[in-house]
């Protein structure tokens, strides 16, 4: 599908990535649908993508479910999204374009002989409920984060590879700058953190972002003709500029010229870039297996 | 005409012979979606070239703004626009920032005829004067809703428009004043379908294809220009008791809930008289269990490239670039056409970089493969390729509990934005991202999971983005060059040697091309963030370079 990224970004975590990511309303993603409806209207707020379905009483939903599990859950399953003859009907076509009962009644009540289906001697009712209760199923979790456990790796493992093969003592240290990280974060986000490094480019930071993780900004130094030389915190780079903030706070840009002035980028996460394509998954579950216990 | 001109220019720029050109590239005008049927998004104008591009300059800038009340103007100033014509079947529309208010977001291909510009949104279309930028008129959609993601563009029959709203109507316009000549609908809303993509207009047929994110099965129609009948419905999943494909899915109820929508403009050969186009993901897209337990369960016909007969909608050949595809990597991407040398042979081809990070090269006349390549070198989800030319998955690179370290990201190595094909160097320059993304699985019961549900995605890091110049006698890498920012929206070449590309960093670049070398950045425009694929065309005599950025058409020429 197309690409509206939920891209979930770890806090600033990514924003060394950010800069790369500020385009991709590609189409494929979408965020969750809102649980409520917003009034329409031009004034309003952005209203949910599709209709939301006013919500029916609880009483009618309960004897709907109670109603279906009796009836249909054989074949369908108790929670209606499929079982060994019947198929899922909460993305069902049919269900879909109902909306109370009006579709899903005829079909119930003279069934799909064709497809081995039966007639139920249901009654208009019962069924409006059974639809009640199908429409008051969730379609899709799009969006919505992982809860389950993540971890799955070897403690000692990941300890023997972050003081050896991970080379990971280069930079930090279990009992420096990585103290306490399992009490200070989920462990989805220390192993996020295991690759991404958790730094953040130049001066960019995403809106709504956590606090950045305690990673140094990405650096540059430009050497001018005259061998002047202007170092800072990167804050903008493209072909034609580049621009910085110096210790001061000062902003400098200069216009570039092929290879005028000299430009060298310092990017202190460059081992996690340079790590990525190297990663094997059972190191990075190990390794957040291990991080974890640093309470 | 066009061959003796590529050879000579070939030959003058002592460039290796490639490919010979098939059908004609862009010329004067933009008349469809990718300037010509070919998608090559190759334009012979050569007014603006290499020598004088550092010239380039504005030559105007129409700000537009969406929705009904678009065209009234300040107490200050004149009016920004006529008033909006209306249209659309919803009682009270919903409210959609940059449909109904606000400024549109304008990624799509603009089409220019006879000196006018026709521009699409979604819910909006505009013409719009080319040699200044004054709006002539403004129809807006009144929605019932559907994801407002995106238009790619409109496509015109004479003197008639045609575009697709996200709440599934096809909506032809007179190009003269912007009247609502008709509306169809084209998907099921309940289903949530929405369409984005913009109609292709071949002989008698509107050719139009939607999406959706939920489990509705994809599929391409084609419409009668002049009255809006349907002429033919083409399903890419199998929906009855033996359609082909069927053996492909673990069940009918698997196939016909599959996906393999088409939500992007396919290439025509005239020819053939074949539609190429680009289909979807399969769904529920992060997990085969329920749609593929078995390795002979491919999914057909998901990410893939497949061929119609314009006349009558039946398949002429397919080819699979994903086989059961697990992370939402749909295959369409442009299928670029060239006719040129293979192996030693003349070859009529189409050739995708499909968003999996791999380079297809077909045979176009009978979807024979001829080559495939990885053009990504982060992509890490399959190991191998197959005696067929497919990437095998690595089911150890699925969504998984425990979190899986897996390049592309769900925006894919590149996405539907356009590609361009150098017809006098063989190379297809594409925009290639390539990002790292942690996927877990969300959820074990595979019954719960729809659609694009089921998956968290974490991006933790990029190699970067580039645009690479794929040999399409080899699929090696010509170059690559590394973006300093990180957005591509598409690409053109022209025959002045240039290659017009958003840097991501806000700039509108003129690169010059320099065959197998490295491109040299020339000129930018610093316009802030590109939204649509740069496009070229003639005007009074002058070559004309359009792209939008925040909802605003630049216009560059040669002062």
């Amino acid at each position: 599908m197309h690409s509206r990224r939920p891209f979930r970004f770890l806090g600033s975590v990514i924003v060394a990535v950010a800069a790369t990511l500020c385009a991709p309303r590609s189409r494929a993603q979408v965020p969750p649908r809102p649980a409520q409806a917003t009034p329409a209207g031009r004034d309003g707020e952005r209203a949910p993508d599709y209709p939301v379905r006013p919500p029916a009483p609880p009483e009618q939903v309960a004897h709907g479910q109670q109603v279906f599990q009796s009836n249909c859950g054989f074949c369908h399953g108790s929670d209606g999204r499929g079982g060994e003859a019947g198929p899922n009907l909460v993305r069902d076509e049919v269900v879909l374009r109902d909306h109370n009962g009006e579709l899903i009644t005829p079909i119930v009540q003279n069934g799909i002989p064709a497809q081995g289906m039966p007639k139920f001697g249901l009654s208009g009712a019962e069924i409006t409920d059974i639809a009640a209760w199908l429409h008051n199923q969730p379609l899709s979790d799009r969006g919505a984060p992982s809860t389950l456990d993540i971890l799955v790796g070897d403690a000692k493992h990941g300890e023997a590879y972050f003081n050896g093969a991970g080379r990971c003592t280069q930079c930090h240290s279990a009992t420096g700058d990585l103290t306490g990280i399992g009490s200070r974060y989920e462990p989805k986000t220390i192993q996020n953190l295991i690759v991404s490094g958790g730094g953040g480019r130049g001066r960019r930071r995403s809106a709504g972002a956590a606090p950045p993780v305690n990673a140094p900004p990405t650096t540059v130094t430009v050497t001018l003709p005259s061998g002047r030389r202007v170092q800072g915190e990167l804050d903008h780079l493209s072909a034609f500029v580049v621009a910085l903030r110096d210790s001061a706070g000062t902003y400098h840009s200069f216009a570039r010229h092929d290879s005028i002035p000299k430009v060298v980028v310092t990017n202190p996460l460059q081992w996690h870039m340079d790590m990525l394509p190297k990663w094997r998954d059972a190191d990075i579950h190990d390794l957040t297996a291990y991080l974890v216990t640093l309470k | 005409m066009m061959k003796t001109a590529t050879l000579l220019l070939s030959i003058a720029l002592c460039l290796p012979t490639g490919p010979l050109v098939g059908q004609g590239g862009a010329t004067d005008a933009w008349p469809t979606y990718a300037g010509d049927y070919s998608q090559r998004r190759y334009s012979p104008l050569r007014q603006i070239d290499q020598t004088n591009v550092r010239h380039l300059t504005l030559a105007w800038v129409r700000r537009l703004t969406a929705g009904p009340d678009a065209g009234e103007g300040s107490w200050f100033g004149p009016p920004p626009g006529p008033p909006a014509i209306i249209g659309g079947v919803a009682a009270e529309p919903v409210n959609m920032p940059g449909s109904t208010s606000g400024s549109p977001r304008l990624a799509g291909s603009i089409l220019q005829v006879n000196g006018i510009l026709y521009i699409s949104s979604p819910d909006n279309a505009w013409a719009v004067d080319a040699l200044d930028g004054h709006v002539l008129w403004h129809y807006w959609w009144k929605s019932r809703g559907g994801i407002h993601i995106g238009n790619r563009g409109m496509a015109m029959y004479g003197d008639w428009l045609y575009f697709e709203t996200p709440d599934d109507y096809l909506v032809s316009l007179d190009a003269k004043t912007g009247q609502e000549r008709w509306h169809k609908e084209i998907a099921d809303f309940s289903q949530q379908y929405f369409s984005t993509t913009a109609p292709v207009v071949v002989g008698d047929h509107v050719l139009v294809g939607t999406g959706d994110d939920l489990d509705a099965p994809g599929f391409l129609q084609s419409f009668d220009p002049k009255t809006g009948d349907l002429q033919w419905k083409f399903y890419t999943v199998p929906m009855n008791q033996g359609d082909p494909g069927l053996e492909t899915w673990a069940s009918l109820d698997a196939a016909r809930h599959g996906g393999a929508q088409v939500w992007t403009p396919g290439s025509y050969d005239p020819a053939t008289h074949l539609y190429i186009f680009g289909t979807g993901n399969p769904t529920p897209a992060y997990t085969a269990m329920l749609r593929a337990p078995r390795d002979e369960h491919t999914n057909l016909y998901t990410c893939s490239v497949v061929a119609l007969n314009v006349d009558t909608g039946k398949m002429a050949w397919y080819y699979q670039t994903s086989p059961n595809d697990t992370h939402d990597w749909d295959a369409t991407q442009a299928p670029v056409l060239f006719d040129g040398m293979f192996a030693g042979k003349p070859r009529k081809m189409t050739m995708q970089a499909s968003r999996n990070g791999y380079v297809f090269v077909l045979d176009r006349t009978n979807g024979k493969h001829l080559l495939t390549a990885k053009y990504s070198d982060a992509a890490n989800w399959a190991e191998t390729v197959n005696a067929e030319g497919q990437p095998v998955r690595n089911a150890a690179k699925d969504n998984t509990v425990a979190g899986s370290l897996v390049s592309p990201d769900n925006g894919g190595a590149t996405n539907w934005n356009p590609p361009s094909f150098d017809p006098r160097t063989g190379l297809l320059y594409v925009v290639l991202r390539e990002i790292y993304a942690m996927y877990y699985l969300t959820n074990k019961d595979p019954r719960m999971l729809v659609g694009l549900g089921g998956s968290e995605q974490d991006v933790v890091g990029s190699l970067g983005t580039s645009i690479v110049a794929i040999d399409y006698q080899t699929g090696k890498l010509a170059w690559k060059y590394r973006l300093t920012g990180g957005s591509g929206t598409g690409l053109l070449t022209t025959a002045g040697g240039l290659l017009f590309a958003n840097d991501g960093s806000g700039s509108l670049v003129a690169f010059g091309l320099r065959g197998r070398r490295s491109p040299a950045p020339l000129w930018h425009a610093q316009i802030g963030s590109i939204e649509n694929a740069p496009e070229t065309y003639t005007v009074d005599g002058r070559q004309y370079v359009l792209v939008t950025a925040e909802g605003t058409l630049y216009a560059f020429y040669l002062q």
